[in-house]
């Protein structure tokens, strides 16, 4: 069993004006996918909006200097993550390709494998 | 050549994707695995020198280098190995029966046409462990320096080991999908080579070789699959025509000016045969259909009494299968046949407009054509020019440049002869 990362990427614009129905949609299209996943999921999470992230790039006198926003700029931004156990990329991405957002425009996830210690 | 050289090159050309991709299942480490399959093989010079060649070298050579891969493993420098092992769809279970589904040179294949490769990572893994062909070669057939095709070769293997790309016959479920990309690789290195896009060559034998034996290979692994039988028929009749597309002297001849009694029987009938059951799979496929437009040619016994109609509704059918704005381009090339030149222009004219064509010397070159067949002089001078702008090839290059001159006599004889031959 390997452990593969898979990074939920999508337009902010796209998220911030989905209408209650879509937003219900895709709770239980989440909820589909746990369900499907069961204990293939080892952790996971929705992240906050892309405008309150804090970036720590540089250091000055000893000290991290934070800067506001994202690491990356860029429109797609990362909204949430799951950890997942799968024996190979093919399950991963069996199980990864059920997400609702790479149906959304602009929208898709990366799946990254985890280095095993 | 001595015959123990020659046996050599023989089984390397023939059993070298079976004897890696048994050994694959030993060491599950591609590395490893062509380590050991080239040991075996500078063994066999040695002992089948001595002993004779056996009557299996593909067997001998396939032992020899799994024993080595055994040796390897048990001793210690190889646990300092970097790379995760493979991950085997049934480790530890029965050997699987060589020909038919289970047979590893499958696995092998859909290992290297794994789509979450780049198409550039499965070309050249294909041709490395499948073709065995050298990093050194691979990197002339694509023209890129050497050390970045070992480095594409290289993050291509490791990706396979870490992120575990597995090494596995997909499902009947996902079948189709995959062998669409195993296909899509193989027609790739065979156009690569029979047209190279640079260079000064313009046939790469290594690449087209290559490519016929890979079709071959997975039509006898899975020989219920239309598709694989379309793909394997295109090559065979386009490979038929291989000796007269170029002169002696190194010059382009089209096919409507080749020597068809040197086109090679053996092939065409092959690959007629291989048409035939293609087509009876509903809808055929697209490489059926391409197949089954270049066997028409084939069968034509010279230029002016290819079957147009035919070929015209060949083209239609693939369109509708296969919309693709080359196609579209060799469609208006045959209404112009069937229907006279003015036809094909029109037929080109929507293209002129396509972005994928923009910068496609084919495009230009067709329309050259057409205008030089309608004696649109100053036109016609300027799409062939336009088509040397874009084709790198010295071959069609130099075909191009020949065109120019006889445009420009048509234009400037004070006593046009009439229209030429064949418009």
């Amino acid at each position: 069993m390997a452990k593969y990362l898979v990074l939920i990427y999508g337009d902010e614009q796209v998220w911030d004006t989905h209408s209650p129905q879509e937003l219900a949609a895709k709770h239980a299209a989440h909820g589909a996918f746990a369900q499907a996943a069961g204990s293939a999921i080892v952790g996971g999470a929705q992240l906050q909006a892309a405008a309150t992230a804090t970036s720590l790039r540089s250091v000055e006198n000893g000290r991290a200097v934070p800067t506001d926003g994202p690491f990356p700029e860029t429109k797609e931004v990362l909204g949430g993550f799951y950890l997942l156990e799968a024996p190979d990329l093919d399950a991963a991405v069996a199980l990864a390709g059920r997400l609702p957002e790479i149906r959304e425009a602009g929208g898709g996830v990366e799946i990254r494998p985890v280095v095993e210690q | 050549m001595d015959p123990v050289a020659e046996a050599i090159a023989d089984a390397h050309r023939g059993e070298w994707a079976a004897v890696l991709a048994a050994t694959v299942r030993v060491t599950r480490d591609l590395d490893l695995a062509e380590e050991c399959a080239q040991d075996a093989y500078l063994r066999a010079l040695v002992v089948w020198r001595r002993d004779g060649i056996p009557r299996r070298p593909g067997a001998w050579l396939t032992t020899v280098a799994r024993n080595r891969a055994t040796d390897l493993l048990r001793r210690e420098t190889v646990l300092r190995r970097a790379l995760p092992l493979l991950v085997l769809d049934d480790a530890g279970g029965a050997e699987p029966e060589p020909g038919g589904i289970g047979d590893d040179r499958l696995r092998l294949i859909f290992t290297c046409c794994h789509p979450a490769l780049s198409r550039a990572a499965q070309v050249a893994l294909t041709l490395r462990l499948l073709c065995g062909l050298s990093t050194a070669e691979v990197a002339r057939a694509f023209l890129v320096p050497e050390p970045t095709m070992a480095a594409r070769i290289t993050r291509a293997k490791k990706k396979i080991a870490v992120a575990r790309i597995p090494y596995r016959v997909p499902s009947a479920a996902e079948l189709p999908e995959r062998v669409g990309a195993v296909l899509e690789v193989v027609h790739l290195v065979y156009t690569t080579g029979h047209a190279a896009p640079v260079g000064e060559r313009l046939v790469r034998t290594e690449l087209t070789g290559g490519a016929i034996g890979l079709a071959r290979m997975v039509h006898a692994l899975l020989p219920g699959a239309a598709e694989v039988a379309g793909l394997l028929a295109l090559l065979l009749l386009s490979e038929a025509r291989r000796d007269t597309r170029v002169t002696p002297e190194g010059r382009l001849v089209l096919l409507a000016e080749q020597d068809r009694s040197r086109w090679d029987a053996a092939l065409i009938a092959e690959g007629s045969a291989l048409v035939v059951r293609a087509l009876t799979n509903r809808p055929p496929t697209r490489y059926a259909v391409q197949a089954a437009i270049t066997a028409v040619h084939a069968e034509a016994p010279d230029w002016a009494s290819t079957d147009w109609p035919e070929i015209c509704g060949l083209y239609d059918v693939l369109l509708a299968l296969w919309p693709n704005p080359v196609v579209a381009l060799n469609r208006a090339v045959a209404l112009g046949m069937r229907d006279g030149p003015e036809a094909g222009l029109a037929a080109l004219e929507p293209l002129l407009a396509e972005p994928a064509l923009a910068t496609y010397g084919y495009l230009s070159a067709a329309r050259a054509e057409l205008l030089h067949r309608v004696g649109r002089w100053e036109e016609a001078l300027w799409s062939y020019q336009e088509a040397l702008t874009l084709i790198g090839n010295a071959v069609e290059r130099d075909f191009l440049e020949r065109k120019l001159i006889e445009v420009r006599a048509a234009r400037d004889d004070p006593n046009p002869p009439g229209r030429r031959a064949g418009s």
